[in-house]
């Protein structure tokens, strides 16, 4: 039975590409709709080929504007989270403090506490203080820089205590003073940590939605405005958003693999 | 060593020193004063060390693991802080010195390569920090000393243990330091290759003339590198000085254990004279000579080493003139090739180990056999007996 000895033989790789495909399906329909010209807005089919939504991404203003804000909380949220996340792992890895151990735990409640929990609770918080009125940038942007510094400091402390230390002392011995040890030994070697972290923090900021509707007041971010939509019709720009987005993280990624590949070759 | 010998070190107020041979030595080389270290757990890893090592030499700190060799070690460096004592280098004390401010190189054991850059970046790190010129030229050269002049483009992990092991010793070296300590930098590598780094990095400190001081626990390690070897144990020097020095006429049980491998035999006092003891040793009379002796007590530990004993047939002529010990029988022989070690179980129950070297001159024995063992007087020594037969044994083992 030959076709019966294939199959045997390439069960793996069969498995591998059906595991692919499950995962690779959903993108390619967010790709194809980009190009959809709909009939009707609140039709969810594929009725024909245009280059409309590409051309005129912001046929919704309120769209664009939502995606704006999404933005500048998540830039903004991955810068103060990534440095201040940083710093907090540099002092739990390299410092020892009292309620050291009490620190590296808690770190992980953020992580751990359900989204709806934190959004509620972070809104009883708003409130109290006397921000009712006051929700939506700022608000929003405290949020999220609370919950992407647990991620934040997880990932750099695992890789900062992967890190030998004795390289530090050998900066050190070779006349490196502790700021030069710190730009030219530490922190190259710890900076693929801290960028991993960056682009997690500002995915799960451009993400949030439960938090974020719980404590943005009048303000939208593009997930609301997804939501929102989705009752009228979500409109074809959401695809070609979605879309951008998969291709940058995929340029990302690939444009890194190819760097690190041709350093290598061209070393061997 | 043209290379080393211009442009010279930018270390210490005294650095005409460096060039100007003479002075005194205490001003010139390193020396600890009652260095110690106690951790904050009561553990006193290093005790009242006291050292000097003058200019341009050679010497090993040698011990098991938990000697406090690798402490003292640090301590010189910077890297720990001593909780009492000075460390004084080329005139200046350096005792609180930051190990960025010293005028010292550490080859560590892991080598401690720096992944992110490349072999040249990693042996420039030194001249880059101290804003030396020519630092393009520099490197060129001492690539070419450890012969990695191919390899500068490439990263650490791309290269092997051996050439990893070069790039740490160049990256150190390149700085010209008052001393270069080595933080049992071999330890790694395979035997083969460890022998021959041991030829280089001694061919490499003649040619530079620069101080070294090596930390390792291996034996045969330290006395083919080093001019001076320093015996630590449990936090103090045991006993220093040259090899052969220290091989032949070890001061303590631990060093005639440690540094190769002794048979200790008790035996009485029986008289002093000036020039020789006489000890009585299960009924035979030896003689050691007071050079030797390093006890005053009644009774002592009679100290031969395996390879000077000679091994001879029940009544056959020893060409020794010290007195015969009857009454042996081989327990187990172990050929090496070149000699052939005998275990003989002596009349009093103890085994001694007996190196016969394969000459030709004697025969082989064989377990069982009667045999009489002798030595020359001059190569016995005499120990304290209070110290354990057993110390050092086996500590000194690779692991």
């Amino acid at each position: 039975m030959p076709a019966a000895r294939w199959v045997r033989e390439h069960l793996v790789l069969l498995l591998g590409l059906a595991v692919l495909a499950y995962t690779f399906v959903p993108i390619a329909v967010v790709v194809l709709m980009s190009f959809n010209d709909p009939a009707a807005r609140n039709v969810y089919s594929f009725d024909g080929f245009t280059l409309h939504n590409w051309a005129d991404i912001c046929e919704d203003p309120s769209m664009c504007k939502a995606l704006g804000l999404s933005f500048r909380i998540g830039l903004l949220s991955t810068l103060v989270a990534t440095t201040l996340g940083t710093l907090a792992a540099f002092a739990l890895v390299r410092h020892d403090f009292i309620g050291r151990s009490s620190a590296n735990l808690l770190i992980f409640l953020p992580m751990a506490a359900p989204e709806i929990v934190m959004g509620s609770s972070l809104l009883t918080l708003f409130v109290a203080s006397g921000a009712s009125g006051h929700l939506g940038f700022w608000t929003i942007f405290i949020a999220h820089v609370m919950f992407c510094l647990s991620f934040v400091v997880v990932t750099v402390r695992s890789r900062l205590a992967g890190m030998d230390d004795t390289l530090e002392q050998a900066a050190a011995d070779l006349y490196a003073t502790p700021s030069q040890t710190f730009w030219r030994v530490t922190f190259p070697l710890v900076f693929p940590g801290i960028l991993g972290a960056a682009l997690l923090s500002f995915s799960l900021s451009f993400d949030d939605f439960i938090v974020t509707n719980l404590n943005s007041g009048n303000s939208t971010t593009f997930p609301m405005y997804v939501w929102g939509a989705y009752r009228v019709g979500v409109p074809m720009q959401v695809n070609v958003i979605g879309t951008i987005m998969f291709v940058v993280s995929i340029a990302i990624v690939v444009i890194g693999e190819l760097n690190s590949r041709r350093r290598s070759r061209a070393l061997a | 060593m043209s290379l080393l010998a211009e442009n010279g070190p930018q270390n210490g107020p005294d650095n005409a020193a460096g060039t100007d041979a003479g002075g005194a030595a205490s001003a010139d080389g390193l020396r600890l004063a009652g260095l110690t270290k106690r951790y904050p757990n009561g553990f006193t890893a290093v005790q009242g060390l006291d050292l000097e090592v003058p200019r341009g030499s050679f010497i090993a700190l040698l011990g098991p693991s938990g000697c406090g060799k690798t402490t003292t070690l640090r301590m010189v460096a910077g890297l720990e802080r001593p909780t009492a004592g000075t460390i004084t280098l080329a005139g200046s004390d350096i005792t609180h010195a930051k190990p960025h401010q010293r005028p010292v190189n550490t080859v560590f054991q892991n080598y401690a390569l720096f992944p992110h850059l490349d072999i040249f970046e990693n042996v420039a790190f030194g001249l880059r920090r101290r804003k030396v010129k020519d630092v393009e030229a520099q490197v060129r050269d001492m690539l070419d000393l450890v012969e990695l002049d191919t390899q500068a483009r490439k990263r650490p992990a791309q290269l092997s243990g051996g050439q990893q092991q070069r790039v740490a010793l160049a990256r150190a070296l390149i700085n010209q330091p008052e001393v270069l300590l080595l933080d049992e930098p071999l330890g790694a590598l395979d035997l083969k290759l460890r022998r021959s780094m041991q030829l280089e990095i001694k061919r490499i400190q003649m040619e530079v003339g620069l101080t070294f001081m090596h930390v390792t626990h291996d034996q045969e390690e330290a006395m083919t590198m080093a001019d001076t070897v320093a015996v630590m144990n449990a936090g103090v020097i045991e006993q220093m000085g040259a090899p052969s020095e220290l091989y032949e006429n070890p001061r303590s049980t631990f060093v005639a254990n440690f540094l190769g491998q002794s048979n200790l035999i008790e035996g009485t006092v029986l008289s002093r004279a000036a020039d020789v003891v006489t000890v009585d040793m299960h009924g035979v009379q030896v003689s050691v000579p007071t050079a030797r002796v390093h006890t005053d007590g009644d009774r002592g530990w009679v100290g031969i080493r395996p390879e000077k004993v000679l091994i001879g047939g029940e009544g056959e002529a020893l060409d020794a003139p010290g007195n015969t010990i009857p009454g042996g029988v081989v327990t187990d022989v172990s050929f090496v090739g070149v000699s052939t070690l005998y275990q003989v179980r002596m009349p009093w129950g103890q085994e001694l180990a007996v190196f016969s070297q394969n000459t030709g001159r004697t025969r082989m024995f064989r377990t069982g056999e009667r045999v009489e063992l002798s030595w020359r007087p001059e190569y016995a020594f005499l120990l304290d007996i209070h110290q354990s037969a057993a110390a050092g044994v086996e500590q000194g083992d690779d692991d």
